[in-house]
């Protein structure tokens, strides 16, 4: 029998970035997650992977409020999420998200993407929030293209911005909602390279994502889900060489097929 | 054999073989013959319609430039209206005659340099409101002494100025007082009523569907009518509100119960992905509004927004029904001039001249509008 619905313990003496306790949501009758418990230590990346409809994204997207959950608990830094803005805009200024479809802001530069949250919600001035900016773009290696529309950009680009956009807020969690997902196959490993390096860094990342070299290469624990429950968890190499489910192996065999 | 790489059955192709000889397309292909072949004649219905429609420019066109041109009456020495009702042709020496009653109504006939400079001072506002570069907060500071300027000029009273009272003022300075005015002040709470209207506040939402649809179910005439007539009715005794007010405020409304769902449909247009990256940056909703979403949506809603103003523009004309005298009814009032009567071609015809004039000019420039903010968005 399979370790659902257990806690996986984090490592002795690393403190717990993100709680979720027996969380259940729903879409109308729908019920979308069913009692996730979930422990993310700091400094720990995680993947999550399963068939679409099993609730990954909506898990993932719970934690910065952009989905409300029903019932159960979510404490992301100690800050608990309930219905109280002021928790909701603290958690989202130390969360940052990425998406399978980058949403940058098409009428603004590059630049403007990245120095926009920094200027207005951490009230940093502009020259300061500029150099901050240039300095990400740097590292997502695009310095470049500082002054270009997103239009203008491939959508490895885009999706590079992307991520600089969200860590100039210096965020202590970053979440990825498949960020390759929308990517032609060239474009992916800039991407992958990029989160590789973040994840060297010692970011607490949560990634859902379909990219298995990804998460044999970074993960400390890959999660799958199904149906709105996490089925199995384990460290990469005991995942994918010994799933104990049956589904968790219907599903590697899937998508490790081809 | 495995080296000839050719297909099978297929001589392999030369590599030295010269690239075949450039030749000029045939004469009637090219060129204004070639047009005129490609899209005027280039099959029988086109070809019919195509004689049909020349027939028709041969029958009205000449007459219509013999009447509009060649056999009008130009203002000039001895000119009068006997001289019009003699000849065939229009008459401009009537506008001549008339233009000062048509352009400024019945303001006084001495003082008609004030609305004129009004005119050209509402033409200069809006001309450097055009600019882009000059979008900051002091352009708001501007039109606020530029509406004090048009105040003090129109109604006098100060700085030796004569007073005019405001049912004296009509014409074109009246016009573009009440449509600049209208659109004005209609706009930020247009703004402020499709965003109610999307809220999930449910009283904010109620109150604003409810607003829409009242002022959009019933005409303009009976907006105008209910804010002149009936809305006294409701004040003490003695309260008088200034008409020309009441027909601003009625402007006001509708045109912001239109505008709110034009702006409407923009917001709708947005995907969820930038509401939700504007969410996960943590910016407040008046932040994301502000800076994210209004933007884009005002953007892409440029022409049923300017579409919406040359309508309104034009529907000020309606206010002759509380007794004000825009432009179309100063035209009018011009015909009733005894010895002019009859000449309604020409009086409509330049009435029709300048409010063309005014609506071109919104049309293109909002072309140019679109043009400039696309600029970022193409590779």
């Amino acid at each position: 029998m399979s370790d659902t619905n257990r806690t996986v313990a984090p490592r002795p003496g690393d403190e717990v970035a993100i709680e979720l306790n027996d969380v259940h949501k729903w879409y109308g009758e729908f019920h979308v997650l069913k009692g996730i418990n979930l422990s993310v230590a700091r400094g720990e990346r995680i993947v999550i992977c399963g068939p679409s409809g099993s609730g990954k994204s909506t898990l993932i997207r719970c934690i910065n409020r952009l989905e409300e959950h029903q019932r159960g608990k979510i404490v992301v830094d100690g800050v608990e999420l309930t219905n109280n803005l002021k928790n909701i805009d603290a958690v989202r200024r130390d969360v940052g998200m990425v998406f399978q479809h980058f949403n940058l802001f098409p009428h603004l530069t590059v630049l403007e993407n990245c120095t926009l949250a920094p200027i207005w919600v951490r009230k940093m001035p502009k020259a300061q929030a500029e150099e901050i900016a240039m300095k990400y773009l740097k590292r997502v290696r695009i310095p470049d293209q500082a002054n270009k529309y997103p239009g203008q950009l491939s959508g490895g680009q885009q999706q590079r911005v992307a991520i600089a956009r969200s860590l100039c807020m210096n965020p202590k969690v970053m979440l990825f909602d498949e960020p390759t997902s929308a990517l032609d196959p060239e474009m992916i490993k800039e991407v992958l390279d990029v989160m590789i390096g973040l994840a060297n860094e010692g970011m607490t990342m949560i990634c859902v994502t379909h990219e298995m070299g990804f998460a044999r290469t970074v993960a400390n624990r890959v999660i799958f889900m199904d149906r709105g429950e996490i089925v199995e968890q384990n460290e990469p190499l005991e995942f994918f060489n010994n799933p104990q489910s049956e589904r968790t192996k219907l599903f590697l065999s899937q998508i490790l097929a081809h | 054999m495995a080296d000839n790489l050719s297909i099978q059955g297929h001589a392999p192709v030369s590599e030295s073989a010269s690239p075949a000889e450039m030749v000029k397309p045939p004469a009637l292909a090219l060129g204004p013959l070639g047009w005129v072949r490609a899209n005027l004649f280039n099959n029988w219905f086109n070809s019919i319609l195509t004689i049909l429609i020349l027939w028709l420019a041969y029958k009205v066109i000449p007459p219509l430039l013999d009447w509009l041109v060649f056999n009008s009456v130009l203002p000039g020495e001895g000119v009068t209206n006997q001289t019009c009702r003699a000849s065939g042709g229009a008459c401009w020496a009537f506008i001549h005659e008339k233009y000062r009653l048509i352009l400024f109504g019945l303001y006084p006939y001495e003082e008609q340099w004030r609305p004129i400079l009004v005119v050209l001072l509402i033409i200069g506002l809006l001309g450097v409101s055009c600019n882009r570069n000059f979008w900051r907060p002091w352009l708001l500071g501007l039109w606020a002494v530029g509406g004090l300027v048009v105040a003090t000029l129109m109604w006098g009273g100060i700085l030796g100025l004569p007073f005019v009272p405001n049912n004296l003022w009509g014409g074109l300075p009246l016009t573009l007082i009440l449509s600049v005015v209208g659109l004005v002040v209609a706009f930020p709470l247009s703004i402020m009523l499709a965003l109610g209207r999307r809220s999930d506040l449910p009283i904010v939402k109620s109150l604003c569907v409810t607003y829409i649809e009242l002022i959009r179910g019933v005409p303009l005439i009976t907006v105008l009518f209910m804010a002149s007539v009936m809305f006294p009715l409701f004040l003490p005794t003695g309260v008088t509100i200034d008409k020309l007010l009441r027909a601003q405020i009625g402007l006001i409304l509708f045109a912001s119960a239109y505008l709110a769902e034009v702006i409407r449909g923009g917001l709708q247009a947005i995907p969820k992905g930038q509401y939700e990256a504007a969410d996960s940056l943590g910016l407040s909703y008046w932040q994301k509004t502000g800076k994210i979403i209004l933007p884009q949506a005002l953007s892409i809603t440029i022409p049923p927004l300017v579409n919406t103003f040359i309508g309104f523009f034009k529907d000020t004309s309606l206010v002759i029904i509380i007794g004000l005298f825009d432009l179309m009814s100063a035209s009018k009032a011009a015909l009733t001039d005894p010895a002019w009567r009859g000449f309604y071609k020409e009086s409509y015809l330049f009435v029709a001249f300048i409010y063309f004039i005014f609506c071109f000019f919104m049309s293109k420039y909002s072309q140019w509008l679109e043009v400039q903010l696309h600029r970022g968005h193409k590779r």
